[in-house]
């Protein structure tokens, strides 16, 4: 088992050091560092100057080294656009979407499960059947929609929620919090709705075709044929089976939540690091792209490998496969 | 045998609605099973051996479903209980040996917390006390060390160890009846010997009435005390073991042994019924098996077999082959 | 000496156009008219398409022709006649008096072309590389496999944003407008091509251990030529159904990252820009000019991929 885990780990390091070539070249071929930086009015001396600093005369593997080193100490240099450290926009920004992700991937998860099982249970229940046809509607709908369709309902119509922005925040630390103010957490319903909305719909649909192929099991039968109650065979002896294959492509959903944070922040003009990303693309500000693009491969390598570990956690029989 | 049987069915209905119209997987059967007694059933695939055992415990899949007919248990009539009623005499007055025992467990359950949950579900009795029911029961079917192994999960048992296991928690609250379908198909022949041993003593010794549903006539003849011969969903023959197998009244049943190995010892050759068993959607008028029969008369084709029960002749036949000869 | 090459494979190049033919002879057909759902989807598929390929001949207006435009018109509601210049519009015109049916047509036409050229970019990468990976194996197949692998991890929108952010900043400035559409097809092309190339390896190494590509070994012929022939029959009805479903969701993508404002420019609106630009008026009343871009959207990628969902059942019901 612990073979299998540095094994992950290795592989999950060589994941990350390929983003990370690719994010070096990024910043080092797309377009001229020089010519991004320094305005119109620069001297031979501050190009110079420049390139030293950047280190562009040194050797390709010594300009990758330094920047996987500037990397890890969260240095990704100066965006182009704003003229600050990347990794200071980034940790400013970083709360909003954190947050908004936070909440959800919970209410996605929370809700994809439970709907997941309810609909397999009472598979062919009228309310089931109409959740089912419904999430192929929200399958279709594509996310900036549904969040312009709340915000019409809720913002424009019925005036109860704010269509766009964090509310009120609090500052604890170095943390900007929207959940203690009242229109921090009113702010965050429609947005964390929008973003969690496809999640969950990919989560039931896939906790309900599992759920449903392990009702099927013999085991399942036995246990219905030793008496016991619904309640635990659903949730005890079925769930548990559906939860292996299902924590995988979950993890991998929860993940692409922060990805998919870009398409509601930019819907709820939501201050977090996805709006930052597409600023950063409209202008080509590669340096915030390249860091953006190396967080978001940290944080899905650091999910598989979670999901992988959880995989042990669930199932006994991995766990002694691996012993030997 | 008892003044009164364990288990009685009488003139049970199973049917299925289709789209071509209603199948009858079991059409008016009737039999009883007495306290210690082995009934063996045996018949081809599709001959509605399993959806009998699984009517009886109320375990039919839908659509299929017990449109007429009784089955008493232990003196209650139990074919018109709620679910939840049915529930409560699943694993504690019945209990179900299925076919597979690499698919009937728990994957990610052990062992032991499957048998604890089993027991406090029927018996009221503390977490403690279950367990060391729990270490009991394991150890009457065999399983060495057994307090050991009790937290240890499915898969690191061998196949005939699960069975093992498997029958452990279908006696485990004590019924006064088990079902055991096909319990020794998926195992290997060196084993299925000692299962059906293991099974038969368990039952003799609690008096437990079990209904062994197998398709392998080698099966019946060392361990039911009386077989019923299925047909198309319907009783061909049912009588004392013994009787049935040197002498079979039924052409389906003689049929049956001459194509059996283990009951055709001397033979020169296996016999063959010719054709095949009709499709539910399709049987013919008059005796289900009258196409293939070899003494079908014009009386077997356009009448219904006669039916049989406990009380009445062995076989469902016209012309009953210890009768005609 | 002509003739032998063509023994080993004459019996199965016979055979497969044939298998195929029975399918869209029989069972597809006969599928295809039990399934209302189907036969809705594809008349509104049709509908769509046809109306994009001819919308210089349907579009009352040319929207892209200044000369046409007349500001007054701006912001009339649909079927109203303007109040300057008393002229009515079918759905109602933008801010800058453009008629939003013509918008609609012509947006459409962009999206579909995006669609329809990311989604053959990526079925030509992908068969291609699948080919190549399961065909050559070792170093080449590890190579391609775990970069696909990669980029499966990471969501396909994610993806073709980088992608086009990347090819944007190669592009010069002042042609980044011009480019948009290629750089967007290029896109999108190249963050779908992983679904394909996995059906197509798995095929080809299916096919590799079969007995004919020994024979042609023998005889001399390249068995890659010869697998070529004999994979992409096999491999047709799962690369239409992934070409399908990934038709919708190409489209989506599009349009998600036209409203983000990373994809068609403003000078050549994509359905996604017409939202976007339609989103500035949803608080001033002017619904309309939000409400009929999204609903065409909306048809467009449920028919799409309720197409996709029935196509998948009827054509490989082993394919989840």
């Amino acid at each position: 088992m612990l073979a299998y885990i540095i094994r992950r780990v290795l592989q999950s390091l060589l994941v990350l050091l390929v983003v990370g070539l690719v994010a070096f070249s990024m910043f080092r071929f797309v377009g001229d560092p020089i010519d991004n930086m320094l305005g119109q009015e620069r001297t031979v001396a501050d190009i110079e100057r420049l390139r030293d600093q950047l280190g562009l005369d040194d050797p390709f593997v010594v300009q990758y080294w330094n920047f996987l080193e500037g990397a890890v100490q969260g240095n990704f240099g100066i965006s182009y656009r704003q003229g600050r450290p990347v990794a200071e926009i980034i940790a400013d920004r970083a709360p909003a979407t954190l947050e908004l992700a936070a909440v959800s991937g919970i209410l996605a998860l929370g809700f994809g499960i439970g709907l997941g099982i309810f609909t397999a249970i009472r598979r062919n229940g009228f309310s089931a059947n109409l959740i089912m046809t419904l999430s192929l509607v929200g399958v279709s709908l594509p996310t900036f929609l549904i969040g312009i369709l709340l915000i019409y309902i809720f913002s424009v119509e019925l005036g109860w929620l704010p269509s766009f922005g964090r509310g009120e925040t609090t500052q604890i630390g170095g943390w900007s919090t929207s959940f203690l103010t009242e229109s921090g957490l009113k702010a965050l319903i429609l947005p964390a709705i929008t973003l969690g909305l496809y999640q969950m719909t990919l989560i039931m649909r896939l906790v309900r075709s599992e759920m449903l192929e392990v009702l099927r099991q013999d085991y399942i039968r036995f246990a219905r044929a030793r008496g016991l109650r619904e309640k635990s065979v659903n949730f005890r002896h079925a769930l548990k089976n559906t939860l292996v294959p299902v924590i995988t492509v979950t993890g991998l959903q929860l993940g692409s939540i922060i990805a998919f944070a870009i398409i509601t922040e930019t819907v709820f003009q939501w201050p977090g690091v996805g709006l930052l990303f597409i600023n950063a693309i409209q202008f080509v500000d590669i340096p915030v792209m390249a860091a953006y693009l190396m967080l978001i491969s940290v944080m899905f390598v650091g999910i598989n490998l979670i999901v992988d570990l959880l995989y042990f956690a669930i199932d006994p029989r991995l766990r002694i496969d691996g012993r030997h | 045998m008892s003044a009164e049987p364990v288990l009685s069915v009488r003139d049970l209905v199973v049917e299925i609605p289709t789209r071509g119209g209603l199948l009858r997987p079991v059409d008016r059967v009737s039999y009883d099973i007495g306290a210690g007694e082995i009934l063996g059933v045996v018949g081809e695939s599709g001959a509605g051996k399993s959806m009998t055992g699984n009517a009886v415990i109320g375990l039919l899949d839908r659509p299929a479903r017990i449109t007429s007919g009784e089955i008493w248990l232990n003196g209650e009539r139990i074919d018109q209980l709620s679910m939840r009623e049915l529930r409560k005499r699943r694993g504690k007055q019945i209990g179900m040996v299925f076919q597979d025992p690499l698919t009937s467990l728990n994957p990610l359950i052990p062992i032991g917390q499957q048998l604890t949950e089993t027991i406090r579900e029927h018996l009221p009795v503390t977490a403690a006390e279950a367990r060391q029911r729990a270490i009991r029961s394991l150890e009457e079917v065999g399983i060495p060390a057994a307090a050991e192994r009790i937290d240890s999960y499915p898969f690191e048992f061998s196949g005939g160890m699960r069975q093992r296991v498997v029958i452990a928690l279908a006696l485990c609250a004590e019924p006064s009846l088990v079902i055991a379908d096909e319990p020794t198909t998926a195992l290997d022949v060196s084993v299925q010997a000692q299962i059906i041993a293991l099974l038969k003593r368990l039952c003799r010794e609690r008096g437990t009435a079990v209904m062994l549903v197998t398709h392998d006539m080698g099966v019946i003849a060392e361990t039911a005390d009386r077989v019923a011969v299925m047909y198309a969903g319907r009783l061909a023959e049912l009588g004392p073991v013994r009787e049935v197998l040197t002498e079979p009244h039924h052409p389906y049943t003689s049929g049956l042994m001459g194509s059996t190995p283990l009951a055709s010892k001397g033979q020169p050759r296996l016999h063959q019924i010719p054709g095949s068993m009709p499709r539910l959607g399709a049987l013919p008028d008059g005796c289900a098996f009258n196409p293939r029969c070899p003494k079908a008369q014009d009386k077997c084709r356009q009448n219904p077999e006669p039916r049989i029960g406990p009380a009445d002749p062995r076989a469902a036949c016209w012309f009953p082959l210890g009768e005609t000869a | 000496m002509t003739d032998l090459p063509q023994s080993p494979d004459t019996p199965i190049a016979v055979k497969k156009p044939s298998r195929l033919q029975e399918i869209w002879a029989s069972d597809f057909l006969w599928q295809f008219r039990r399934s209302p759902v189907a036969m809705v989807s594809f008349a509104v598929v049709m509908l769509l398409v046809l109306s994009a390929v001819f919308a210089p001949l349907i579009a009352p207006h040319d929207p892209f022709n200044p000369a046409t435009l007349n500001l007054m018109n701006g912001f009339t509601p649909p079927g109203e006649a303007n109040m300057f210049t008393q002229d009515t519009f079918f759905l109602g015109t933008d801010d800058q008096g453009r008629d939003v049916f013509s918008t609609i047509l012509y947006g459409m036409r962009i999206s579909l072309f995006v669609g329809f050229a990311a989604v053959l970019l990526a079925m030509v990468i992908g068969i291609t590389l699948g080919l190549i990976a399961g065909y050559v194996g070792g170093w080449t197949e590890t190579i391609i496999m775990r970069v696909a692998d990669v980029q499966l991890t990471f969501p396909a929108i994610l993806v073709a944003m980088l992608i086009f952010g990347i090819a944007k900043g190669f592009t010069p400035p002042e042609y980044r407008d011009q480019m948009a559409i290629w750089v967007l097809i290029l896109a999108i092309g190249l963050s779908d091509w992983v679904q394909f190339a996995r059906v197509v390896r798995g095929a080809t190494l299916v096919e590799k251990s079969k007995e004919y590509v020994q024979a042609a070994k023998l005889i001399g012929r390249t068995p890659f030529a010869i697998m070529l022939r004999h994979i992409l029959p096999n491999v047709l009805s799962p690369v239409l159904v992934i070409a399908t479903i990934s038709l919708a969701l190409a489209i989506i993508a599009e349009a998600t990252l036209s409203f983000l404002g990373v994809g068609a420019p403003p000078t050549q609106p994509s359905l996604g820009t017409l939202i976007r630009i339609g989103q500035g008026f949803l608080f001033s009343g002017e619904w309309w000019i939000l409400l009929f871009p999204s609903i065409t959207l909306l048809a467009l990628a449920l028919s799409v991929n309720l197409l996709g969902d029935w196509l998948r059942d009827a054509l490989n019901p082993k394919l989840r």
